[in-house]
């Protein structure tokens, strides 16, 4: 593995404290490893990009974290909690919207924003959700059923749930996939403006690496399940002979035994 | 466990009925059918036979209670499959929320819905009918808890199969109070079964219900200790569903099915 930027066990930006410590994980199926001996930590206040092209283990590694998915081996650790043995008290601190799982889309969004928020145990919750509503530009369809949203609208009422809980770790995967660029600016803008916060650390999967670039404090390529490189997305490309993010991305698709090589 | 997370999952399923016919009629719309049904039956039986005997509570109080006992049932797997349709599994199981609370959830949706069921039959059946459940005593009582007990039982039953075997199993799971009635004996004897058939009756809650509802409503008597053995059988039955659920779901965790209930159906 080349690591050009923060590795394994390293602080997260400027020294914040992790929300987020992964350790060799690991995750066989059928003896085929999908994530192989992957470690990597998220700072607090830090939007960390992990990149990779399909298959390469993005969302096994997501799903593991979510605990949803069990590893052969490893440990996670969200905010020193260990997931595997504290998996309530973890999850409480952690919160994802991912584009292939929408809210049910036969509630109407206060109703999908009040039962997570009861799960999520968030407290003074009506206020919350009034402040998400506002935040998330969703005031006038808060009694419309999610089901009948734009796309658009949709992305925006599953990360006004994310935040509901105002994680320290928050998971996205893929979360302006299918949106008009206006949207997901706007949608960037507001992740950006919660990792500014400096509560929480968010771990992004991305295939427009416009903008990964844009967004992400760091990211990280993987490729057949292990990190291939790891580094700032703005200068990353220039440290291994590419023009752009995007044809470093192609690299580690096509040739990624040449990248680990170099 | 944290009733608040059990309270979100029943609060989700409120919303749904309240926002919905389609949903809440069935709650009490063919229970309700079932009482007029059977209630004529009953008095058609009463009118064509010379025996004293009355077959009001033999049938219809049968009906009654057995429907009551597949209103909890469904009352927990109708939560269940919701998930299941919405493709809410990967919000659900990825959030604080541990199994028992899921679990909590689906029996606190189900007390409620079957108690629409319930209120429903007997105003129905004792109005309209005559039925009377003043013969059976405070009997009843734990009549009606054997038959909830088991009802949950089932309904975890369905839960984990439906999760072990996929979305199209829940076919599996509507049939399953009809495949358990000729067992139960819900409207003869268990004498009129076959040996075998017995023997599995032996393991059923609801046998030991309605041997004892006709003992009393022929006028005989009815050891309560044999209640009581019924009533110890389904929550045995409950904590087995309970650790088969977990199982199910812990190798749904192992294995991934759980992250591609969601993520598979859509790519």
């Amino acid at each position: 593995m080349v690591t050009t930027g923060t590795g394994p066990g390293a602080r997260g930006r400027a020294g914040a404290p992790q929300v987020l410590s992964v350790a060799s994980l690991r995750k066989e199926y059928g003896g085929k490893a999908a994530v192989d001996g992957v470690s990597f930590e998220v700072g607090r206040g830090e939007i960390v990009g992990l990149l990779g092209p399909n298959g390469a283990g993005k969302t096994t590694t997501i799903n593991m974290v979510l605990g949803v998915l069990a590893p052969t081996s490893g440990t996670i650790h969200i905010q020193q909690l260990d997931l595997a043995a504290q998996r309530s008290a973890a999850l409480e601190l952690t919160n994802f919207a991912a584009v292939y799982s929408p809210l049910p889309g036969n509630l109407t969004v206060y109703q999908n924003l009040r039962v997570f928020g009861l799960i999520y145990g968030v407290k003074a919750l009506g206020a919350r959700i009034e402040e998400l509503l506002a935040q998330f530009d969703l005031v006038r369809y808060r009694d419309a059923k999610c089901g009948v949203l734009s796309s658009g609208e949709q992305t925006r009422v599953a990360l006004a749930k994310a935040m509901l809980n105002r994680p320290s770790l928050l998971l996205l995967d893929e979360p302006t996939a299918s949106l008009d660029p206006a949207t997901a600016r706007d949608i960037r803008a507001r992740i950006r403006e919660f990792a500014a916060e400096g509560t929480g650390g968010v771990l992004w999967t991305s295939h427009n690496m416009y903008e990964v670039e844009e967004v992400c404090d760091r990211v990280m390529f993987l490729s057949h399940g292990r990190v291939l490189l790891e580094g700032d997305p703005r200068t990353l490309p220039r440290e291994h002979g590419q023009p752009s993010l995007e044809e470093l991305f192609i690299t580690v698709a096509r040739e990624p035994l040449a990248l680990g090589r170099s | 466990m944290r009733i608040h997370r059990a309270a979100a999952v029943a609060l989700r399923h409120y919303y749904l009925l309240r926002g919905s016919a389609a949903r809440f009629l069935p709650l009490f719309a063919w229970v309700a059918i079932d009482m007029v049904l059977w209630g004529f039956m009953s008095r058609y039986l009463n009118a064509i036979t010379d025996q004293p005997y009355n077959f009001v509570p033999a049938l219809l109080g049968a009906v009654l209670l057995w429907d009551f006992f597949i209103r909890v049932m469904q009352g927990v797997t109708m939560v269940f499959f919701e998930d299941v349709w919405s493709r809410n599994f990967l919000n659900m199981f990825a959030s604080p929320l541990s199994i028992s609370e899921y679990l909590g959830g689906l029996v606190l949706s189900s007390i409620a819905t079957s108690a629409i069921g319930l209120v429903v039959m007997l105003v129905l059946a004792s109005t309209v009918f005559g039925l009377s459940f003043a013969m059976y005593g405070a009997l009843v009582l734990p009549f009606l808890l054997v038959l909830f007990l088991f009802g949950i039982a089932l309904g975890i039953f369905g839960c984990a199969l439906v999760l072990r075997l996929g979305p199209a199993s829940e076919w599996f799971v509507w049939p399953i109070p009809a495949l358990l009635s000729p067992f139960a004996g819900v409207f003869y004897p268990l004498s009129t079964l076959p040996a075998w058939m017995q023997a599995v009756s032996k393991v059923l809650p609801p046998s030991y219900v309605f041997e004892g509802m006709r003992a009393l409503a022929a006028g005989g008597t009815f050891q309560v200790s044999t209640l009581l053995w019924g009533a110890g059988l389904a929550v045995v039955e409950i904590l087995l569903a309970c650790a088969l659920f977990t199982r199910v779901h812990r190798e749904a965790v192992r294995t991934g099915l759980i992250a591609r209930y969601s993520a598979e159906s859509v790519s």
